[in-house]
C-alpha cells in the first residue's frame, strides 16, 4: 500500500503551511537576528522600522506578554535575545507588515549595536573553559582501567564528525490567527504540536487551552522541526494576539539555515583494547558534543550517543563519558539518529584504527564482537531477539566478502587512476524515547453512523508514512476496507499532551493507541451484533466487512452493524491510550531497560575514487535490514533507502562551515550540498531479514525511521580504504565528512604537493556564484 | 503588458518584468502546487514548463520559476502541476506513485514537471535522459532510487512515441491534458512584440545570476530583457569562425550540431554545468557578464581563442574574451554596451580541447576549480597550448605562463611537470567555502594534468605526472 498522501502530492494538491488559503487581512513577519556570535546588545532601535509605511508591529524581548523562554528540557533559551546575544542567527526582533517585502525592507531599518565578546565554536575549548550546558554523563560496564593490561592490542585515536543541516525542502513556518474567546489557532510545520502549544502558552502567558495547534503535514522534518519549529510559531502567535490579526511567518531558506540548529558536531577520543583473537575487551571514549548556545534537546541526544556508543558489539568493559559543550553556535538539535550516529562513528573509527594497525579488514573485528542473545548492553538491558549476526551472515551470503576483497584488489592493481574500497557497517539501534515518560500516545477514533471512520492521533505525517500505517491499523482492526478510514490532521484539541513525532516511534506509539481504541470499539460493536443476532459476543467476529459467527456469515454487514449500534445508543467514539510496557531507566545508575526493542542491520559499501581528481562514486550499497514483519514494505523500503542516503550525505558531501567568529559560511543550497540523483550509489539493494518481529512493535513491524541512517557511516570507511589503496602512507584519521577536498589531500599526503605559497584568506570573494 | 498562457488561460498582466514567476504563480494566481525551496535555483521545487514557438515549432523545456523574470515568459506557455492534472493520474504521476517515489511530497510536483518535460523532449528518450531530466530536483526523503526506477519505467513507455506528432501522442496517451493540442495555435496568435525597455535599463539574460543575487532590485528595475532576442540566440559558422550569440543558453550550445561537430565532447562537458533547467535558462552572455571567477562557460571558451563582440548604439568593438576581465567582478564593458556574441576561430582541424571541473558535488554545483585546455601537437612538438583555470584568482584566468612554457616544447612528462610548477606561480587561490587555498592549488595541478591524460590517452602514466 502506497502512502495515502501520494496522489495529492503528485497532483500538487497537498496543503503545507504556506499553501493554506490566507484570511483577509493577513500580515507577514520577518525575523531580525544577530550577526554577532557573542556580545552585549548596546542598542536595538526599532523606531524606523515601526514608522515604515505598511508596518503593523515590531516586537522584541520587551514586548513578550508572558515569559521570554522557549527552552525544552532546560529553560535556557530565549525567544528574543535580551541583553546578550550568544549565537549568530539569534532572533532579536520580529517585524510584521502588510506583505513580505515591506516586512523585509522595514527589518533592514532596525539599528543594532552589539559589543562583541570572544566567541567559542570548538567544543573542546568550551569544555576546557568549563562551558557546559549540563553536567557530564558517564556510562560504564565492568572495569576498563584494570583491563588494558590484559589486552594484546591497545589503540587510541580521535575523531571529528561534522554537523548536518536538515534541509527539509519545506522551510520552517507558521500561520497563526485569533479565534473566539481569546484563543489563538496556529498552523505550524512542527513535529511537536504540544511543544508549540506549551511554549506559546508560556510566551503569551495563557493557559494551554487557549492555544490550538494544527498540523496537516510537513515537507520534511528529520528532527529539525521537533523543537525548533517552536520559535517561529510563538512569534506568529504573539503578533497575532497583539494585533488581533492573522500573521504568517515562513522562513526564507537562508534565514532558516542561519537561525536553526543542526545535527551536533562531535569531537571525540577513543581507546580500544583487543585480545590476540580480536575480542574487544575494553573500550573507553570521551565525547565532546558541540551543543551550541542553549541546551535544546542536547541532553537527550547526548544520552543516545552513550546508549549507542558500542553499536552492535558486546564489550565487557566500557567507560564512555560525554560533555555537552556550550558554544556560540545556533543550539544544535534533533536529527534522525539523535546522537546515535555520532556515538557509533567513534566505535567504528576505533575498530578501523585497530584493523589498520593489525592489517586486517575491519569486518573481522566487527564479526568477532557482535552482540548475542542474552548479552548485556552497557546500560544493563539484556539483549533479546538479537539479529545482528543473522544480518551480517545474510549479507555475507549474498556478497561473499573474501571474493569481493579479491575483486577489489585485482581492480586496484590494474587501475593506476581509480581505486576501490569496501566497508561493512553494522547497526544496532534502540527503539523508544530514552526518557521513559515520553513513551505514551493517544488516539481518538470516531465511527460515524454511515460506517466511515475518522482517526486522530498525536502522530505528525512528514513523509514517513505514519498516517498510512495508522490507517492500516484501523482497517486491520475492524477488518474493513481501508477506504473507510480517514486520518485527520494532528490537532491539540483532539489529541492532547502528545509526545513529538520522533525517535522512530510515531507508528508504534500512535498505532498501538489506535489499535487499543479500535479494539474497544470492536468489542462494543460485537456486543451490539450479539444483541441483534441473539448470540454471544464471544462467538462473533468481523471479517472483510461482515459479521461472522462460528458457522459463517451472519448476513450483517459493516454499515448495517454500525447503524444498528448507533440506534442502540452504543458509543461509537473511543480514545485509546498507550504507554509502552516494560521500559524503565534509572538515570542515577544509568542502568535499566530503556528500549522496547532494538533494530538491527548490516550494510556493505563499495566506493571508487578518481585518484587524479579526488572525486568518487559509490558503485554499490547493500543493506540487510531487520524490519520485523513489515506492515508496509513499500513505505519501509523508502525509509531505509532514504535514511541510508541521508547518512551517506552526512559522511561525504554535507559540510557545514563556520568561520572563527561563529558565522555560518555554508548558508544556502549553493554552498551546502546534499545528495542529488547522481550522488547516490549506482546500485542500492535493500534486503529484508526474515523475522517475525516483536509483539511490542505495531503489528510486529519494527520502527524504521532512524536506524538506516547509520548505514551511511560505511561510506566514510569505504572511501578511507580506497584512499589507502592509492597512498599507503595516507593519514588514517577520522574526520568526517569525507569531502572531495579531504580525499584529494589524503591521496597526495607526503607525495610532494605543489609548491605552496602561504595560504591566503579573504572574505572578499567568498560568496561566489 | 506581459501576455502569456498559464496552463489553460491566457493572462495579460501589468506586473513588473523583473518580478519572479514563482511568487506570481503562488500568490497572485493561487497555484500552490509549485513550491518554494530555496529561491536560488538549487532545489527544483518550483520547476515549471516553458513552451514557446521556435521556427513555428512548439518546444517545451523545464525552467526554474524562482529565477524567471515575468518578462521572460511573454508570448509563452507556462505549465504548472495544476496544468498537467487530469481526472486520473498521468503515466508520469502513476509511475512515481507505483514506485513509492514520493514521501513528504514537497519536492514531488517539481519531479512530475521535470519528468513530464522529458516526455515532451524532441530527442528520443533513454533511461539516462529520463534520469538527467531530474538532475535539478533535490529530494531529501527518498534517496532517489525510487525516483530513478520510476524514471526508467517512464522512459520505457516513451519508446512508442510518435516522432511525427509527439504532442498529440502525449495527449492521446494521457501524459498531457487535451488543451495542449491547441497551444501552438494560440501562441502564434498572440502578440510577440514587446515595448522598448526605455533608457538606462538593466540588461538581463536568463536571470540565473541576477535573480539570485539581487531579486528585490530586479523586481523593481527597468529591464532590457535579452533572453528572447532571436538575433542574439544564433549559433552559426561564418568566415572560418563559429559565432555564438550572447542569448544562446547552455542547453542551446550543448545541443548545437555545429558545436558538437567541432567539440565532440561538449555534451559530456556541459553536463557538469549546473542542471538541466538552469542550462535551459542561463545564457552565454550572462555567464560572461557576471564575471564570476569560476564561470564555466568562460573558462570553456576562453582557451579556444574566443573573441567577444560588444555593441552599443553607436558601433561595436571586439576583444579577446580572456582580456575582458579586470578584477573581481570588474570587466571592460562600458556603459551602454552589451555583449552581442563570441566568435571562435576555426583552423580547419578539429579542436583538441578538454574541460575539467571539480566541485563538492559532482553535478549541480559551482566549481571549486575548473580548467580548460586547447592544444595542438605536431610530431611530439607542442605547436600551441592554451590553458585556463577558474577559482584560483579573482577572475577566470588564462594561464599564460604554463601555456607559453609548453608552446614550442616537446610533449614529455618532464615538461608537463615543469609546466605545472610554472602554473603555481600564476595563481593565487584563497580559502573559502568551496575549499582551502592549498586544496585549490593541488586541484589546479591535478586538473592541468587531467587534460593531458584525457587528450592523450595511454601516453602518460599518472605517477609520471604527479610524482
Amino acid at each position: 500500500m502506497q502512502n495515502t498522501d501520494s496522489r495529492a502530492h503528485l497532483t500538487g494538491r497537498s496543503v503545507y503551511v504556506d499553501d493554506i488559503p490566507v484570511q483577509k487581512g493577513t500580515l507577514y513577519g520577518k525575523v531580525v537576528f544577530s550577526g554577532v556570535a557573542h556580545g552585549r546588545v548596546r542598542k536595538l532601535d526599532v523606531s524606523a522600522a515601526l514608522a515604515f509605511p505598511g508596518v503593523e508591529g515590531v516586537y522584541t524581548a520587551a514586548d513578550i506578554p508572558g515569559e521570554n523562554q522557549i527552552g525544552g528540557i532546560i529553560s535556557d533559551e530565549l525567544l528574543f535575545a535580551d541583553k546578550v546575544v550568544s549565537f549568530c542567527g539569534q532572533p532579536l526582533a520580529f517585524v510584521v507588515a502588510r506583505d513580505e517585502n515591506t516586512a523585509r525592507e522595514a527589518a533592514s531599518q532596525i539599528v543594532t549595536e552589539i559589543e562583541p565578546f570572544e566567541a567559542i565554536t570548538d567544543p573542546r575549548i568550551a569544555c576546557e573553559k568549563g562551558q557546559l550546558l549540563f553536567p557530564p554523563r558517564t556510562f560504564s560496564l565492568g572495569n576498563v582501567a584494570r583491563t588494558w593490561e590484559q589486552c594484546a592490542h591497545v589503540f587510541e585515536g580521535s575523531t571529528e564528525t561534522g554537523g548536518q543541516e536538515h534541509l527539509y525542502i519545506e522551510t520552517q513556518g507558521s500561520y497563526a490567527y485569533p479565534t473566539e474567546q481569546g484563543g489563538i489557532r496556529i498552523h505550524a510545520s512542527t513535529q511537536g504540536p504540544t511543544h508549540v502549544q506549551m511554549t506559546a502558552s508560556r510566551i503569551l502567558g495563557f493557559p494551554m487551552h487557549r492555544i490550538e495547534v494544527d498540523v496537516a503535514r510537513l515537507g520534511g522534518g528529520f528532527g529539525g522541526k521537533e523543537d525548533q519549529a517552536t520559535a517561529w510559531a510563538c512569534m506568529a502567535a504573539m503578533a497575532a494576539w497583539k494585533l488581533q490579526k492573522p500573521v504568517k511567518l515562513i522562513l526564507h531558506r537562508m534565514d532558516d539555515m542561519a537561525m536553526t540548529g543542526k545535527r551536533h558536531p562531535y569531537s571525540a577520543d577513543f581507546r580500544i583494547g583487543l585480545t590476540a583473537d580480536l575480542r574487544i575487551l575494553a573500550y573507553q571514549a570521551t565525547f565532546y558534543q558541540n551543543g551550541g548556545a542553549a541546551a535544546d534537546l542536547s541532553p537527550a541526544i547526548l544520552d543516545r550517543s552513550l546508549f549507542h556508543s558500542t553499536n552492535a558489539y558486546c564489550i565487557p568493559n566500557t567507560e564512555v563519558t560525554a560533555y555537552g559543550c556550550k558554544t556560540n553556535l545556533p543550539p544544535n538539535t534533533a536529527f534522525r539518529g539523535f546522537g546515535g550516529p555520532q556515538g557509533m562513528f567513534v566505535m567504528e573509527a576505533a575498530i578501523a584504527r585497530a584493523a589498520h594497525e593489525l592489517k586486517i579488514p575491519a569486518r573481522k573485528i566487527q564479526a568477532k564482537n557482535f552482540l548475542k542473545e542474552n548479552d548485556a548492553f552497557q546500560y544493563g538491558q539484556i539483549a533479546k531477539n538479537v539479529n545482528i549476526g543473522r544480518c551480517f551472515e545474510t549479507l555475507a551470503g549474498k556478497y561473499p566478502f573474501e571474493a569481493l576483497d579479491q575483486e577489489v584488489d585485482t581492480f586496484n592493481r590494474k587501475n593506476p587512476l581509480l581505486k576501490k574500497g569496501l566497508a561493512v557497517m553494522p547497526v544496532c539501534f534502540g527503539i523508544s524515547f530514552t526518557k521513559t515518560n515520553m513513551n505514551q500516545a493517544r488516539a481518538l477514533v470516531h465511527i460515524y453512523q454511515d460506517g466511515s471512520i475518522g482517526v486522530s492521533t498525536g502522530a505528525v505525517e512528514m513523509g514517513q508514512g505514519v498516517n498510512t500505517k495508522i490507517l492500516q491499523v484501523a482497517a486491520f482492526s475492524f477488518s474493513i476496507n481501508p477506504q473507510r478510514v480517514r486520518i485527520e490532521t494532528t490537532n491539540t484539541t483532539r489529541v492532547s499532551n502528545t509526545s513529538p513525532t520522533a525517535a522512530s516511534s510515531g507508528a508504534d506509539l500512535n498505532g498501538k493507541a489506535t489499535q487499543l481504541a479500535c479494539n474497544a470499539l470492536l468489542g462494543r460493536l460485537l456486543e451490539a451484533a450479539a444483541r441483534l443476532l441473539g448470540s454471544a459476543p464471544g462467538e462473533l467476529f468481523i471479517k472483510d466487512e461482515e459479521v461472522w459467527d462460528k458457522v459463517g456469515k451472519t448476513g450483517i454487514g459493516w454499515e448495517e452493524l454500525v447503524s444498528y449500534a448507533h440506534q442502540d445508543r452504543v458509543c461509537l467514539t473511543e480514545n485509546g491510550h498507550y504507554a509502552t510496557p516494560v521500559i524503565h531507566f534509572d538515570r542515577t545508575t544509568n542502568k535499566g531497560h530503556p528500549f522496547a526493542y532494538h533494530v538491527y542491520g548490516t550494510s556493505l559499501w563499495e566506493a571508487t575514487i578518481d585518484c587524479l581528481r579526488g572525486t568518487y562514486v559509490f558503485d554499490r550499497a547493500v543493506m540487510v535490514h531487520d524490519f520485523g514483519n513489515s506492515m508496509n514494505p513499500d513505505i519501509d523500503r523508502g525509509q531505509a533507502e532514504g535514511g541510508m542516503i541521508q547518512g551517506m550525505g552526512w559522511m561525504t558531501m554535507e559540510e557545514l562551515l563556520f568561520d572563527r567568529k561563529g558565522q555560518l559560511l555554508s548558508d544556502n543550497l549553493s554552498t551546502y550540498k546534499v545528495p542529488d540523483i547522481y550522488s547516490v550509489p549506482k546500485k542500492l539493494e535493500c534486503h529484508a531479514l526474515e523475522t517475525t518481529g516483536p509483539g511490542v512493535a505495531i503489528l510486529r513491524s519494527k520502527a524504521v525511521g532512524e536506524p538506516p541512517l547509520m548505514y551511511g557511516i560505511g561510506a566514510f570507511f569505504a572511501l578511507q580504504n580506497a584512499i589507502r589503496a592509492f597512498n599507503p602512507h595516507a593519514l588514517v584519521d577520522f574526520h568526517a565528512p569525507m569531502t572531495p577536498e579531504r580525499v584529494l589531500m589524503r591521496l597526495y599526503e607526503g607525495m610532494g604537493l605543489p609548491n605552496l605559497a602561504p595560504a591566503q584568506t579573504s572574505e572578499e570573494h567568498r560568496q561566489e556564484s | 503588458m506581459i501576455s502569456f498562457i498559464l496552463n489553460q488561460r491566457q493572462l495579460d498582466i501589468r506586473e513588473k518584468p523583473g518580478q519572479n514567476l514563482l511568487d506570481f504563480i503562488r500568490y497572485q494566481q493561487d497555484l500552490t502546487g509549485t513550491k518554494i525551496g530555496c529561491r536560488e535555483g538549487d532545489c527544483g521545487a518550483c520547476t515549471v514548463l516553458e513552451g514557446r514557438l521556435r521556427n513555428n515549432e512548439l518546444v517545451y523545456r523545464s525552467i526554474i520559476s524562482c529565477l524567471t523574470p515575468l518578462g521572460n515568459v511573454h508570448g509563452k506557455h507556462i505549465v504548472t502541476i495544476e496544468g498537467l492534472n487530469l481526472e486520473q493520474l498521468s503515466p508520469v504521476q502513476e509511475n512515481l506513485l507505483n514506485h513509492g517515489a514520493t514521501q513528504c511530497g514537497f519536492c514531488t510536483p517539481g519531479f512530475v514537471i521535470s519528468l513530464t518535460g522529458h516526455t515532451m523532449s524532441s530527442q528520443p528518450s533513454s533511461t539516462a535522459a529520463a534520469i538527467a531530466s531530474v538532475d535539478g530536483n533535490i529530494c531529501r526523503c527518498t534517496g532517489y532510487k525510487s525516483i530513478e526506477r520510476a524514471a526508467i519505467s517512464i522512459s520505457h513507455l516513451l519508446k512508442d512515441k510518435d516522432p511525427e506528432r509527439p504532442l498529440q501522442w502525449l495527449v492521446n496517451n494521457r501524459f498531457l491534458p487535451p488543451y495542449f493540442a491547441g497551444i501552438g495555435k494560440r501562441l502564434s496568435g498572440m502578440a510577440q512584440e514587446r515595448p522598448p525597455p526605455g533608457p538606462a535599463a538593466t540588461l538581463m539574460g536568463g536571470g540565473t545570476d541576477l535573480m539570485v543575487q539581487q531579486p528585490h532590485n530586479m523586481a523593481r528595475a527597468r529591464l532590457d530583457l535579452l533572453f528572447d532576442k532571436e538575433e542574439l540566440k544564433d549559433i552559426r559558422a561564418a568566415d572560418q569562425q563559429i559565432i555564438i550569440g550572447a542569448s544562446a543558453t547552455a542547453s542551446d550550445i550543448m545541443q548545437s550540431s555545429l558545436l558538437q561537430k567541432h567539440l565532440p565532447r561538449i555534451g559530456k562537458h556541459f553536463k557538469r554545468v549546473s542542471s538541466e533547467p538552469i542550462r535551459n535558462m542561463g545564457t552565454l552572455g550572462g555567464n560572461i557578464a557576471n564575471a564570476s571567477p569560476i564561470a564555466d562557460l568562460v573558462i570553456y571558451f576562453m582557451v579556444l581563442g574566443a573573441r567577444l563582440r560588444l555593441v552599443n548604439g553607436q558601433g561595436e568593438r571586439t576583444l579577446p574574451l580572456s582580456s575582458f576581465f579586470i578584477d573581481y567582478k570588474k570587466t571592460r564593458i562600458k556603459k551602454g554596451e552589451f555583449i552581442h556574441s563570441i566568435s571562435l576561430p576555426l583552423t580547419g582541424k578539429p579542436y583538441l580541447h578538454n574541460f575539467e571541473k571539480v566541485s563538492k558535488r559532482t553535478h549541480l554545483d559551482i566549481a571549486t576549480v575548473n580548467s580548460a585546455m586547447l592544444i595542438e601537437v605536431h610530431e611530439d612538438q607542442i605547436v600551441r597550448c592554451m590553458a585556463a583555470c577558474g577559482g584560483v584568482s579573482p577572475i577566470p584566468r588564462l594561464l599564460k605562463n604554463p601555456s607559453a612554457f609548453l608552446t614550442g616544447n616537446r610533449l614529455t612528462a618532464a615538461n608537463l611537470r615543469r609546466a605545472a610548477e610554472v602554473l603555481q606561480t600564476e595563481i593565487a587561490p584563497i580559502s573559502d567555502v568551496r575549499g582551502s587555498a592549498q586544496y585549490k592549488r593541488l586541484l589546479a595541478r591535478q586538473l592541468f594534468m587531467a587534460h593531458f591524460l584525457e587528450l592523450f590517452p595511454g601516453r602518460f602514466a599518472l605517477n609520471e605526472l604527479i610524482s
